[in-house]
């Protein structure tokens, strides 16, 4: 009945029910589609980090990440992949590399870069360089003299394609290691700095350049599912006594773990803050229709209604009034939402700033079932909390008072 | 105060707890845009002034072409000519100059790739922080020559400290091999990773000496007295290198230029945060927009007898436009004080970011931050606040105009 009631109240006054609508639905729609930037943002960047050569574990022999140095490589790989084989679930891509410091010059330049030697078709399923070719070739298997740069280096170096690039680093014997390549393919990153510091040649070509037999700097691991630390933690159960390391992204990258944690809080400040202005005007329009309907109120009262249930019949209305702006609320975020899913928000004008936050260029908004639900409860929770203060306002009215009011 | 100001004025008072309510959401709005923008003033300056005093100084003198290829060839060939100028300038500060070369520096046991920078230890003592900066040994005197400051991380990476030795070999100007070996004197930590992995600093007399430089530089390296005098700065100094008519042609670069990514992960910033103020603005506008209209409905009869004894439509207009405008200034100006007071506290205590300080570090500050109140960070949000609660007003003041008398009087 109450129901019943709350219903048929709150449309004896369409224009007013609809003006308290426009108010929440506005809110509603604000949080969960500023919650979904956020989201957007950082899922970029943890993607854009994760292909960008970490991987969601990585496995190093000890030592390997406070000094990356050939003398800290995984010497007897075999074990590890052993280990891997046995472990991983199925779906699961890994691949092997070798990655040390070196220095890459050409006749009128030269740089600091990290050297990578990979398996072109394991790598391809691991990390961006898959598909990052923007000229040339992507390297082949058996090529040991090919090397692949970044567009930026390319540039860098003033130098193009089918050029020779002279690479420079320490090999197992402490001695300079130095080989020259011929530039068979360019990539592009995310990021420009991704493009200067990374040049990739052949696993084998690295191997043999640095005197390593078969060893190897890191494995990368990408899985199927988001579940890494249940990997991770059965990984490092067999390679820890062995002297490896076993990590997952987010020991990988403090920094972005920094930020997510950041954001997080974020997320909740601002959606309260937007409640806060929303509130305002809730509470208001509330508290005006109450005092209009305060004869209303008395009679009721004078008819032996108890105060209790005049509580109960304004916050009823309140909650019928919350749930119809929650729904079109929600409606409308995920309209908008889904209309920016296919381009994004196109960043690229501020792309160096995008780049120096960690950013990508093109952000998508993403609705986490998560910030959804706090956004929604979060409304419906202190929308009520707040309407008791008119409600109360409500059950206070004496009929007599109530009945003399004009 | 006229008749119209008067009435609104006792309009606004004849319910008071919607009044206050109204202008509780306009104060509450103002008072957060007036520390979030502060916050993010107070945030870009110290980033700003961060990486000035770290490194990059306010503005730099380069051979055209040298910011992007960092090419040895491209110098400042007359760099004492530079340095009168600048001293002539009165808003410069102080100025110092550099040279810089890709080099391999190796240790006993290792070997790494690295920018070596000659600097002149006095001068570069009033540009940057280097001196400042130094955790391990001591920094460089003028006296001092095969002496080398490092960088924290790469001093670890190297596995060396203050008295061992290092090899630097490079190319020199001429393209010549530059080799010598230099004594690790100081280790520095900016906390800016890129700096503290990859770069070695030896006098610059040394330095002219092992990479045939002669008297060139690479950067002539100028802070000024503050931020706002670089614009300034900057085209004395433009004016003046153009009428030196020199055959390789100078370029005057400031901060921006030099940190572009700094300059548009400021600009980002802002415009994401001015996304999120237009939103939080808009939720407060409908529900400001909300208490006006109901307002209306409420006083439907109240304005149908005004018109009925014969006040016209467009003075009822402005008297709603007076009534909400008012509301809407004592809001404003009351979330204005309370947003100073707050923002002024903080100003003075800071904010403890130590949290973030992996994040923060990434522009070279500590673990505080601090808030800096100034006219624009004071008005921008207001004056937002004000433009949408005056288009939120304007709807029901101009729906009023279209109310009948008749049906009115009959309205309850």
């Amino acid at each position: 009945m109450y129901l019943q009631l709350a219903w048929r109240n709150i449309w004896r006054n369409p224009r007013r029910t609809t003006v308290i609508l426009l108010a929440i639905i506005i809110g509603v729609w604000s949080m969960i589609f500023e919650n979904a930037l956020m989201r957007g943002i950082t899922v970029g960047m943890i993607k854009n980090s994760i292909a960008t050569l970490t991987g969601h574990i990585q496995i190093h022999r000890r030592g390997y990440r406070s000094d990356p140095v050939i003398e800290n490589s995984i010497t007897e790989p075999e074990a590890v992949i052993a280990a891997l084989k046995r472990i991983l679930p199925p779906g699961t891509q890994w691949a092997a590399r070798v990655r040390v410091n070196g220095i890459a010059s050409n006749a009128r330049h030269s740089s600091g870069v990290t050297l990578v030697g990979i398996d072109p078709a394991s790598e391809a399923k691991v990390s961006f360089i898959g598909d990052a070719i923007a000229g040339g070739h992507q390297l082949q298997p058996d090529d040991p003299h090919a090397i692949v740069v970044g567009e930026a280096l390319l540039d860098k170096f003033e130098t193009k394609i089918g050029h020779k690039l002279v690479l420079m680093s320490q090999d197992t014997n402490q001695e300079i290691a130095s080989k020259a390549f011929r530039i068979v393919g360019t990539f592009k990153a995310e990021m420009q700095s991704t493009e200067k510091q990374f040049v990739f040649i052949t696993r084998k070509a690295a191997q043999q350049m640095l005197k390593l037999r078969q060893g190897l700097s890191e494995v990368s691991i990408v899985l199927p599912d988001q579940q890494e630390s249940g990997v991770a933690s059965r990984l490092k159960a067999i390679l820890s006594p062995n002297g490896y390391e076993v990590n997952t992204w987010k020991e990988l990258l403090p920094f972005l773990r920094a930020y997510l944690k950041l954001l997080d809080v974020f997320v909740y400040i601002w959606s309260l803050v937007i409640f806060i202005a929303m509130g305002f005007g809730i509470v208001n329009t509330t508290l005006m229709a109450v005092f209009e309907r305060i004869r209303e109120f008395g009679l009721m009262k004078a008819l032996g209604m108890k105060p209790w249930w005049i509580v109960r019949q304004v916050l009823t209305e309140s909650f019928l009034l919350l749930i119809i702006g929650i729904i079109m609320g929600n409606i409308l975020a995920f309209l908008t939402v889904l209309a920016l899913s296919d381009s994004g928000i196109d960043l690229s004008a501020l792309a160096a700033g995008a780049e120096f936050a960690g950013m990508t260029r093109v952000i998508y908004p993403i609705v986490s079932i998560k910030d959804w639900s706090i956004a929604n409860l979060l409304v419906m929770v202190l929308g009520l909390l707040i309407c008791i203060y008119p409600a109360a306002k409500a059950a206070k009215f004496t009929p007599i008072e109530a009945l003399a009011y004009t | 105060m006229s008749v119209n100001a008067k009435m609104a004025w006792r309009n606004i008072w004849r319910n008071p707890r919607r009044s206050i309510l109204t202008i509780s959401a306009i104060a509450f709005a103002s008072l957060l845009l007036v520390f979030m923008l502060s916050f993010q003033f107070g945030f870009y300056e110290a980033a700003i002034n961060a990486s000035v005093k770290i490194h990059a100084g306010h503005l730099q003198i380069q051979a055209e072409g040298y910011q992007d290829k960092k090419s040895m060839r491209l110098v400042v060939p007359d760099p004492g000519s530079m340095g009168s100028i600048l001293a002539n300038i009165e808003a410069v500060k102080a100025y110092t100059y550099r040279a810089n070369a890709f080099s391999l520096v190796s240790s006993e046991k290792r070997i790494h790739g690295v920018m070596v920078t000659g600097i002149d230890p006095v001068s570069e003592a009033k540009v940057s922080t280097l001196k400042n900066l130094i955790r391990d040994g001591t920094y460089l005197t003028d006296k001092d020559d095969y002496q080398a400051l490092v960088g924290q991380l790469l001093a670890q990476n190297l596995r060396i400290g203050p008295g061992d030795e290092l090899t630097l070999l490079g190319q020199a100007r001429d393209g010549s091999v530059a080799a010598t070996v230099v004594k690790v004197q100081g280790i520095y930590r900016s906390g800016l990773d890129e700096l503290d992995r990859s770069s070695v600093h030896i006098p610059l007399k040394t330095f002219q000496e092992v990479y045939a430089m002669g008297n060139a530089v690479h950067q002539v390296v100028a802070i000024g007295e503050s931020l706002s005098a670089i614009p300034e700065i900057r085209a004395s100094l433009k004016s003046r290198l153009s009428s030196l008519n020199q055959n390789n042609p100078l370029k005057v670069l400031d901060w921006e230029e030099l940190m572009p990514g700094l300059r548009q992960a400021i600009e980002m910033d802002l415009v994401s945060g001015l996304i999120f103020y237009v939103l939080l603005i808009i939720v407060v506008g409908f529900s400001i927009l909300n208490t006006f209209l109901m307002a209306i409905f409420e006083r439907t009869k109240e304005f149908g007898i005004m018109k009925a004894i014969g006040t016209t439509p467009v003075r009822l207009t402005k008297l709603l436009l007076i009534e909400s405008l008012s509301i809407t200034i004592v809001g404003i100006i009351a979330g204005i004080i309370l947003g100073i007071g707050i923002t002024y506290y903080f100003q003075i205590h800071g904010i403890d970011f130590s949290g973030s300080s992996d994040l923060l570090s990434q522009f070279g500050i500590s673990g505080r931050m601090y808030p800096k109140i100034t006219v624009l960070s004071i008005l921008i949000g207001p004056s937002l606040v004000l433009g949408i609660t005056f288009l939120a007003a304007l709807y029901p003041a101009l729906k009023v105009r279209r109310i009948r008398p008749v049906e009115a009087l009959t309205h309850v």
